[in-house]
């Protein structure tokens, strides 16, 4: 399957770059607010991943939960989340987006009527954070008939065993997490493991966006050099809109000049 | 070290159970089942056990036959005294397995989820007799609610944690403690309260607890000569019904009947009745029946008593009740509470609400067939001594309807 992200992971190693990937909860504040900001993403970063706010977000720190019960009290729902991913689609028809989703969320409409409304939304690939690779056989089964790439997580602890597994079954990206626990920022040292990048490469995998505490241009240096296709920056970037919403282009802007790589 | 998953379905019970966490903990659960089975095998394990279960918690509890609860009816009615275990409750035998477990891992942190606080207190009580660190995380709410159990686990030298996240209880703990977990693995073990969350903690629990229904099984054949026609139980997560089932599981003449949370009644909307009126989901790691709505978001349980107050149930519970193995029906909060003054009335015995719903729901079939000479066994799986306050307020307050 070759997909928008893969398109642009082509057209980056030609301009020497690395991916800057925003994350944002879909409907977070609320979605009329969110509409504007994911624009805002699109607008100064190279692909997007979204989140759908869940009851229970085990995975997530503070920062994204707190997102999570703004958007949910502002009345996002599924389909609202869906319909906000379906508006930025038409106007951006070539940026790659991701969807982050918690298994029951998929499971409570049924696996193949999820994504095929993930792929009717304009969704290129969706990473469902409790569901690991012994479980993803029939959640990957279902994206690919519904031609949406299934992401998978591979955290610095996993075995040979579980990285090949992830490089058979994942598609567009594999989703590298930095460190041990839960997103969010200052949490933990962000040590983006080369060895981890170089085994699942080893197995060919999906490239490697790296997430989990990514706040600096430093940070994103860090990752690309340790042989990384990109950054997902996620409770940071909630951070920033929160407390300096206005500056939030120019620190887009700054973690997306970190990108360019030094001259081979 | 091999982490490949040594029982291929990912501990399945039917189309329940499994282990939907991040990737980041597949790594410290493999581990966990692996040590699991090694020391279940392991006699100088057993014995450690068997020993800090006889002479430090009090097993074997006795089983009462009770005089006049159900004087009125034929039934023959046996209560299993777990409230008589040290701490008050069936919860210290299963935290006393685990403790070891993880003590023998090499564990020196344990952190655990609590709701009403009765399973903190027995992880911050056995913790302490395993010079443990221990972090309790507890509903914001739960801890206002259940301040005198707060006040035992930082007796007991435990560290209790609010969870102000989501709905600020005991599914919010659970989450809170996953969390922590993912990040201190290595040297934490999470010692989950119930027989829920991911493979292997549904079959840990559950063996652990298994000792409540050996027991009586023994008993009762030694007693009546025969094995009892039904053994109730109250579910919440299930630890304590799987406890007093799992010995009966082949027995197919003995009935199995787990009594969930009624609450306000199940039209309500406010109960905790997940087996009868939920519906299949993905929860702290498990597939199982969850209270949710129709797009997916779980949603909060109601009960009288803390215990029972859980949107999810353990998987197996799950299975037992697809196949129909075991049976199960809701109390009301009303009815644990005219049934948990009954019992204190007619036996001068002070039951928690929890099983109260259990004494509840057998009361009303014996009551229903009051000729019909049945043997029963519910498991009195606590005492009521930390309902004091809750019940007092509402028996005295009026608000009993």
């Amino acid at each position: 399957m070759s997909g928008r992200f893969t398109r642009l992971f082509h057209r980056l190693e030609n301009e020497r770059r690395g991916a800057l990937v925003p994350f944002a909860v879909l409907g977070d504040p609320d979605p009329e607010e969110s509409a504007r900001r994911l624009a805002i993403l699109a607008d100064h970063a190279d692909a997007l991943e979204v989140g759908l706010p869940f009851s229970d977000p085990i995975a997530d720190g503070p920062t994204v939960q707190a997102a999570v019960l703004r958007a949910r009290a502002a009345g996002t729902t599924v389909e609202r989340g869906l319909g906000l991913v379906a508006a930025l689609r038409r106007t951006r028809p070539d940026l790659p987006i991701g969807l982050l989703v918690y298994a029951n969320l998929v499971h409570a409409r049924g696996l193949e009527r999820f994504y095929a409304a993930a792929a009717q939304a304009g969704l290129d690939a969706v990473l469902v954070p409790d569901v690991p690779l012994e479980e993803a056989a029939p959640f990957a089964r279902a994206a690919r008939a519904a031609g949406v790439a299934p992401v998978l997580i591979a955290p610095p602890n996993a075995p040979d065993a579980t990285l090949a597994g992830i490089a058979r079954t994942g598609g567009e990206y594999t989703y590298v997490v930095t460190r041990k626990g839960i997103t969010g920022v200052g949490r933990g040292e962000v040590d983006p493991s080369r060895s981890l990048i170089e085994r699942l490469e080893r197995f060919a995998a999906p490239p490697a966006l790296l997430g989990f505490g990514i706040a600096r241009a430093e940070h994103v240096r860090h990752g690309l050099q340790s042989g990384a296709r990109g950054v997902i920056v996620g409770s940071a970037l909630i951070e920033r809109f929160a407390t300096e919403p206005d500056s939030v282009p120019q620190y887009l802007d700054e973690l997306r000049a970190a990108t360019v790589l030094p001259p081979r | 070290m091999n982490t490949a998953p040594l029982i291929p379905a990912c501990g399945r019970y039917g189309e329940f159970g499994g282990r939907y966490v991040p990737e980041i903990l597949v790594p410290p659960l493999v581990a966990l089942e692996e040590g699991f089975l090694r020391y279940r095998e392991d006699p100088s394990f057993r014995a450690e056990l068997d020993d800090l279960l006889h002479r430090y918690a009090g097993r074997p509890t006795p089983l009462t036959r009770a005089r006049r609860f159900l004087a009125d009816t034929r039934t023959v009615l046996y209560l299993k005294r777990e409230d008589l275990l040290h701490g008050g409750a069936h919860k210290t035998n299963q935290v006393l397995g685990q403790m070891l477990l993880a003590h023998r891992l090499g564990k020196r942190r344990i952190i655990a989820e609590t709701g009403a606080g009765q399973h903190g207190v027995a992880v911050a009580m056995i913790g302490a007799l395993f010079g443990k660190e221990v972090v309790v995380y507890m509903g914001e709410k739960d801890c206002r609610r259940q301040a005198p159990n707060v006040f035992r686990m930082k007796l007991f030298g435990a560290r209790v944690v609010p969870v102000t996240s989501g709905s600020a209880s005991l599914k919010d703990a659970m989450n809170e403690a996953l969390r922590d977990w993912s990040e201190s693995y290595e040297d934490t073990h999470y010692l989950v309260g119930t027989v829920a969350g991911p493979h292997p903690f549904p079959t840990i629990v559950r063996d652990f607890q298994r000792v409540i229904g050996d027991e009586t099984r023994a008993e009762i054949l030694e007693r009546e000569g025969r094995l009892p026609d039904l053994v109730a139980a109250c579910v919440g997560g299930g630890s304590n019904a799987l406890g007093i089932f799992t010995a009966f599981m082949g027995d197919p003449t003995v009935a199995l009947l787990g009594v969930e949370a009624g609450g306000e009644g199940l039209e309500s909307g406010r109960h905790g009745a997940t087996l009868e009126r939920g519906k299949p989901g993905i929860l702290h790691g498990m597939r199982s029946l969850l209270l949710q709505d129709t797009e997916g978001q779980v949603q909060e349980s109601h009960s009288i008593s803390a215990g029972l107050d859980y949107p999810g149930v353990g998987p197996e519970h799950a299975h037992l009740q697809a196949t129909g193995r075991a049976r199960y029906v809701a109390a009301e909060d009303h009815e644990a509470l005219d049934a948990l003054v009954a019992l204190a009335r007619t036996e001068g015995i002070l039951p928690a609400l929890e099983p109260a719903h259990a004494l509840s729901a057998v009361a009303r079939e014996a009551r229903a067939e009051p000729e019909r000479g049945r043997l029963v066994v519910v498991n009195l799986s606590g005492r009521g001594d930390k309902d004091l306050a809750h019940v007092s307020a509402l028996l005295e307050g009026g608000d009993r309807r």
